[in-house]
């Protein structure tokens, strides 16, 4: 890509969803909403344009948004449109600078498109980029705060024109904290913006090119089902991913645990992985496989459902008894596998501190 | 009781008339044009086979696809206006947003957006703006719309933004109609409203349909009351039907799945309908087909409303059967109602799979010496092909590694064997007209979903309540006080909101009170 990017339009919004569902491994909230969002803006002749990293400023500011709440009140209290960028311009404020691009902290899913639609309201680009490559659940599980961005300040606006501006957090926990209690006051259903980050900064954290890879990822599925082609073997050969299991879901389990969706599936095998039997634990995403009892991919690596025939992304909340998926994984950017980013996002923050990250090959 | 029930379907209109339990007979008749004359023909037919009087009928249950092809022709719709209360929140996505554009026309495109609506846990998003909505009455009336949908935000969790801004509207406009988004659908306000807006700009129609089944009973010579049967398997009377069309919708799935089960006397299966083309497959849970839990799209909109979860795939009794290069394909392709002059057994060209049927010794018919000759291993291999076909489409049904029964009903069971991957297959007296049985069993229902805060009351209370509402809305649509039974009840705790907000949905039905 030149330095120039390249501008998002309507016929990206489908390949932008699918290819964002599956790097939500699971998790990330389903993109629609935020998808009609855009072609809304497009339509109305909003334009936003995607920049790769390196055209960034080294001394510009760039400022990371997205949505938080609970995923229900999504689905029907539609934003009003402006949460985000009031959010942004919260920031701002409190830093006393500029922001002269956007990015996301979290490609997999529905936050993968709101920083477009801030972007496009502020008439700043998007950057080819995020910080997690993935989901996660927790907003402190991104690149930006495990290496060490000073959380000070955030911001969280609601529809209605108020706007909670966090001066001084002492770190990410408390400002994940306080942010959850707000956005519960304010509906559930609220934009954040996390503190502007120095484009040199940006350039060393972000995981590069994440939001050509969900273009890629969903323009394959789409036009492997339009040649009826095998969209799993398209896949892998596209973007590298592992066929790691193919059967058919015998079991899904899932509670409520302290606000996380706890659970886990079961799969028996089937054509290559006849006689095996699959584990997949979830929290919110897909976090630990486990074939014939052994760990086979193991969080940060991507962890990826996909009906077997259509090739359709499957979230933990769709998936159920009956399914016929094939489990893909690819390897997390490096950036989420240094020791540091592992005491964040490695199996031991999520509760398996009997298995060691063996990362993906 | 006698009772009557048809299903109007895009092919055929089918009647049967039911003592009690008992099928006394069963007629198909082809649907027409005009769709009365076709429903008359039949309605005489199966009075004529069962040798009754058209004076002995108790009551009359109709099935039809009447509103659901409306919507998908874009044709017979009123012009109709959608009022939503919701601001500040919401005004990114207006109403329709996510509509087909010619669907979109065909009803004016109207919309508003006015404050109002809810929180997740009761409280306003705004105050509700009598001024305001008085304007958008003045506007109304000038484009001369009187089909009105109004949504609001969290209606389902509290019904009085939509309730006060009908009676504001209403004394502006005196001759207009409205739909409450929270009298049909849960939460997805764009779903919800969706089919609140579908439902409004098919309430013209459906009094003159109504009024059509009316004129349709008396031209054969009926005086029983008359019901139309809804997407969940139950009944709503005429005056119900005219205020809520939209709950039509696929209820012809839901009839063949509710008459397959009464048939075989279970309540909880996997049942498969196998036409000439495709074939059907849903859950029977609990003597009701299976609610789809995502999205169901009706001529191109998004629905949230209460549609059975049926998966259709390309295999019926007409399905071409071609031995390729990769093996041999059934489907989707196929001769369809010109099954009884292409295939091979009734002199025709065309490989079809009631030609393997034959040839497999499945059934007898039209000529077995046409198909004498075909390659035993093609028999085998396409018999195996659909054997995996109707496997994989009960497989997506399944919730549950428990062994259910698989009833097998509709013109194409004939290539079903006596087992389905491993599951004992059950092929039913009367299967061809399963889908008018189920019309004519139809009960009548009540059904609440929303979101309660356990914070101030315990999770018994919820469901308690939730119960009582439902039982309220079931005698209202005609159930006979007594006989109502809580059929399901789920629970669903809401991740990221406090004070244990929780989702409640119960379901009640009861028998119809024909006295």
């Amino acid at each position: 890509m030149s330095r120039e990017g390249f501008p998002v339009v309507e016929s990206d919004l489908l390949p932008l969803s699918l290819g964002a569902a599956l790097l939500g491994t699971g998790g990330g909230g389903n993109p629609y909403i935020g998808m009609l969002r855009l072609r809304e803006l497009l339509r109305k002749g909003a334009s936003v344009r995607v920049i790769p990293l390196e055209a960034l400023d080294d001394e510009a500011f760039v400022g990371s948004v997205g949505g938080i709440g609970a995923p229900v009140v999504g689905i029907e209290k539609i934003k009003q449109g402006d949460e985000c960028l009031r959010a942004l311009r919260g920031v701002e404020e409190a830093a006393g600078v500029k922001c002269s691009a956007i990015i996301s902290a979290e490609i997999g899913g529905s936050n993968s498109i709101e920083p477009m639609l801030t972007a496009a309201r502020a008439g700043l680009p998007v950057v080819d980029g995020d910080g997690m490559g993935r989901a996660f659940p927790e907003i402190q599980m991104s690149t930006f705060f495990i290496y060490g961005l000073d959380p000070s300040p955030g911001a969280i606006a609601d529809d209605k024109g108020n706007v909670v501006v966090f001066k001084h957090v002492i770190d990410m926990f408390w400002l994940e904290r306080f942010a959850r209690r707000i956005a519960v006051e304010m509906g559930a259903g609220a934009g954040f913006a996390t503190t502007p980050m120095p484009g040199a900064y940006v350039k060393k954290v972000a995981v590069p090119n994440t939001l050509t890879q969900v273009l890629d990822i969903g323009r394959v599925i789409i036009d492997a089902r339009a040649k009826h082609q095998d969209v799993i073997s398209r896949l892998i050969d596209a973007t590298g991913a592992k066929l790691l299991f193919t059967g058919k879901v015998t079991g899904v389990r899932r509670e409520l645990r302290g606000g996380f969706s706890v659970g886990e599936a079961d799969i028996a095998g089937v054509d290559s992985h006849a006689g095996s039997s699959a584990r997949i634990a979830i929290q919110n995403e897909n976090l630990v496989l486990f074939v014939d009892g052994k760990p086979v991919a193991i969080v940060p690596d991507l962890i990826m459902n996909l009906q077997l025939e259509s090739g359709e992304p499957i979230t933990t909340e769709t998936l159920r008894y009956g399914q016929q998926i094939a489990t893909l994984g690819l390897p997390a950017h490096e950036l989420m596998k240094t020791p540091r980013a592992l005491e964040v996002v490695g199996p031991r923050a999520f509760g398996y501190p009997a298995i060691p990250f063996v990362p993906l090959s | 009781m006698i009772r009557i029930g048809i299903d109007v379907g895009g092919t055929n209109t089918d009647a049967v008339v039911m003592d009690g339990a008992q099928v006394l007979a069963g007629v198909k008749a082809a649907t027409t044009g005009d769709v009365m004359s076709g429903v008359v023909a039949a309605l005489n037919a199966v009075l004529s086979a069962a040798g009754l009087e058209p004076r002995a009928i108790d009551v009359v249950m109709i099935g039809t696809t009447h509103f659901t092809n409306a919507v998908v022709q874009r044709r017979d719709l009123a012009q109709t206006a959608a009022v939503r209360l919701g601001l500040p929140a919401t005004a990114s996505l207006p109403p329709m947003v996510d509509w087909p554009d010619d669907l979109k026309a065909a009803i004016g495109g109207h919309y508003y957006m006015a404050h109002g609506g809810h929180e997740f846990d009761g409280r306003e998003i705004s105050a509700l703006d009598e001024r305001e909505l008085l304007g958008i009455a003045d506007d109304i009336r000038a484009k001369g719309v009187h089909a009105v949908a109004i949504s609001s935000v969290f209606s389902p969790v509290n019904t009085g933004c939509e309730t006060r801004a009908r009676d504001i509207l209403q004394k502006a406009l005196p001759d207009a109609h409205f739909t409450l988004s929270s009298d049909i659908g849960r939460i997805g306000l764009l779903e919800r409203e969706n089919a609140a807006i579908m439902n409004a700009c098919l309430s013209d129609l459906a009094k003159l349909v109504v009024n059509a089944f009316r004129h349709a009973l008396d031209a054969a010579g009926i005086e029983a009351r008359f019901f139309l049967t809804q997407n969940d398997g139950t009944l709503m009377d005429a005056s119900y039907a005219e205020r809520f069309p939209v709950l039509t919708f696929a209820s012809g799935p839901t009839n063949s799945i509710r008459g397959a089960a009464f048939l075989s006397g279970v309540s909880d299966a996997i049942v498969v309908d196998i036409g000439g083309t495709t074939s059907d497959v849903g859950a029977l849970h609990k003597g009701f087909p299976r609610p789809a839990t995502v999205a169901v799209e009706v001529g191109g909109v998004r629905t949230n409303f209460r549609m059975p979860d049926v998966f259709s795939f390309g295999l019926g009794g007409g399905s071409l059967v071609v031995d390729g290069a990769k093996g041999v394909t059934v489907g989707p392709r196929s001769v369809g109602y010109k099954l009884v002059t292409e295939a091979l057994v009734f002199g025709g060209e065309t490989l079809t799979t009631t030609d393997i049927a034959v040839a497999a010794g499945r059934i007898e018919l039209g000529d077995p010496a046409k198909v004498a000759d075909l390659d035993k291993d093609l028999i085998a291999r396409t018999e195996a092909r659909i054997a995996d076909m109707l496997e994989a489409g009960v497989e997506r049904s399944r919730l549950s590694p428990d062994p259910l029964p698989v009833i097998v009903v509709g013109g194409g069971s004939i290539l079903v064997g006596d087992k389905i991957g491993g599951l004992e297959v059950r092929k039913p007296n009367h299967y061809a007209v399963a889908n008018a049985v189920g019309a004519a069993i139809a009960q009548v229902s009540g059904e609440i979903d929303r979101v309660y805060s356990l914070a101030s009351m315990s999770r018994a209370d919820a469901i308690n309540d939730a119960t009582e509402k439902a039982t309220a809305v079931a005698l209202s649509a005609g159930a006979r006080a007594g006989s109502i039974e809580v059929v399901d009840v789920e629970d669903v705790p809401l991740a990221y909101l406090p004070g244990n907000a929780t989702r409640v949905h119960v379901k009640v039905v009861g028998e119809l009170d024909v006295a």
